[in-house]
């Protein structure tokens, strides 16, 4: 019972470094650091989610937040400035929205059944089928990875394309650009360079 | 009061400063640094954890993610410092 009590506290600690840092990315102007605390959050998450047993979503996060789209953040930061531009004024209109989608989002959790019952529908559907023959009918050991390669097989494939396609249109608009304009990016790049702390903007060559 | 839940609150701890220093920055390099300690302690974070809930398997998550950290940190480094993913002939 003790570890229970201690997993939720850790969850609880995380929870709160979240809510701290994305209070603090949203007001920073330095889109590198910025950048930098969307891989922290992202390993925040990992972490919350490893702590709530789903460590594959946990593994996908950290892979994805902090590792690949950090560098995608950086290589669209090469191509523009590093600094965000200040507001002329603030909307409150969209603190509004915001807020008002999240209080509904939670107001719909509360028709959620608690965390971890095994009552809930999810767990009574088709979860005991697959527990129970999944191997007699796909013959993997292990039953995660039957449901994502077989059950769910066309599933699986569409993720696989959708990933393919952001894949590539990612090294079209980052990797293909930058190629082609390496030649003439010293030139055509000067007044995108900011004068601020960040090295990203710098186009330091070597 | 075992082992496990002290080292939890350390490295809790240990997170909140890195956090603190990835805020304050000042330079760049306080904040890769930062994010790369980040890393390093959700690692930890993830390998006590698993002792303490009595999953040790986990383990092997922890050394995935330090794997995982060690690449990120060094394409963010090349990033820094060549403004994109330096080929071969800009690193000579």
């Amino acid at each position: 019972m003790g570890e229970q009590v201690m997993g939720s506290v850790i969850e609880g600690v995380l929870f709160l470094f979240m809510i701290v840092l994305a209070i603090y990315i949203a007001r920073l102007r330095s889109l590198f650091a910025a950048a930098m605390l969307f891989g922290i959050f992202s390993l925040l998450a990992a972490g919350m989610q490893t702590m709530m047993d789903a460590v594959d979503v946990a593994f996908t996060e950290a892979a994805v937040g902090a590792g690949i789209s950090t560098v995608l953040f950086l290589g669209a930061l090469g191509l523009t400035t590093s600094e965000e531009t200040r507001p002329v004024h603030y909307r409150f209109t969209g603190l509004f929205v915001v807020t008002a989608t999240g209080l509904l989002l939670a107001w719909g959790t509360l028709d959620m059944p608690a965390y971890g019952d095994p009552n809930a529908p999810i767990h009574q559907h088709v979860a005991p089928h697959y527990l129970d023959d999944s191997t007699a009918e796909i013959g993997i050991p292990n039953v995660v990875t039957s449901v994502l390669a077989s059950y769910r097989g066309y599933d699986t494939f569409g993720e696989t394309t959708v990933v393919l396609t952001a894949a590539v249109g990612a090294f079209l608009l980052l990797g293909g650009g930058a190629l082609s304009a390496r030649s003439g990016r010293d030139e055509d790049h000067e007044e995108a360079d900011s004068s601020g702390d960040s090295a990203a903007g710098g186009e330091g060559s070597a | 009061m075992n082992v496990f839940v002290i080292s939890v609150v350390g490295i809790l701890i240990t997170m909140a400063l890195a956090l603190t220093r990835a805020f304050l920055g000042p330079t760049v390099f306080d904040r890769v640094l930062a994010a790369n300690m980040f890393g390093t302690k959700t690692v930890l974070l993830i390998a006590v954890a698993g002792f303490l809930t009595g999953r040790p398997e986990w383990l092997d998550l922890a050394i995935l993610y330090a794997l995982m950290n060690f690449t990120g940190m060094i394409a963010l480094l090349r990033f820094s410092k060549f403004a994109n993913l330096a080929s071969d002939e800009q690193l000579k």
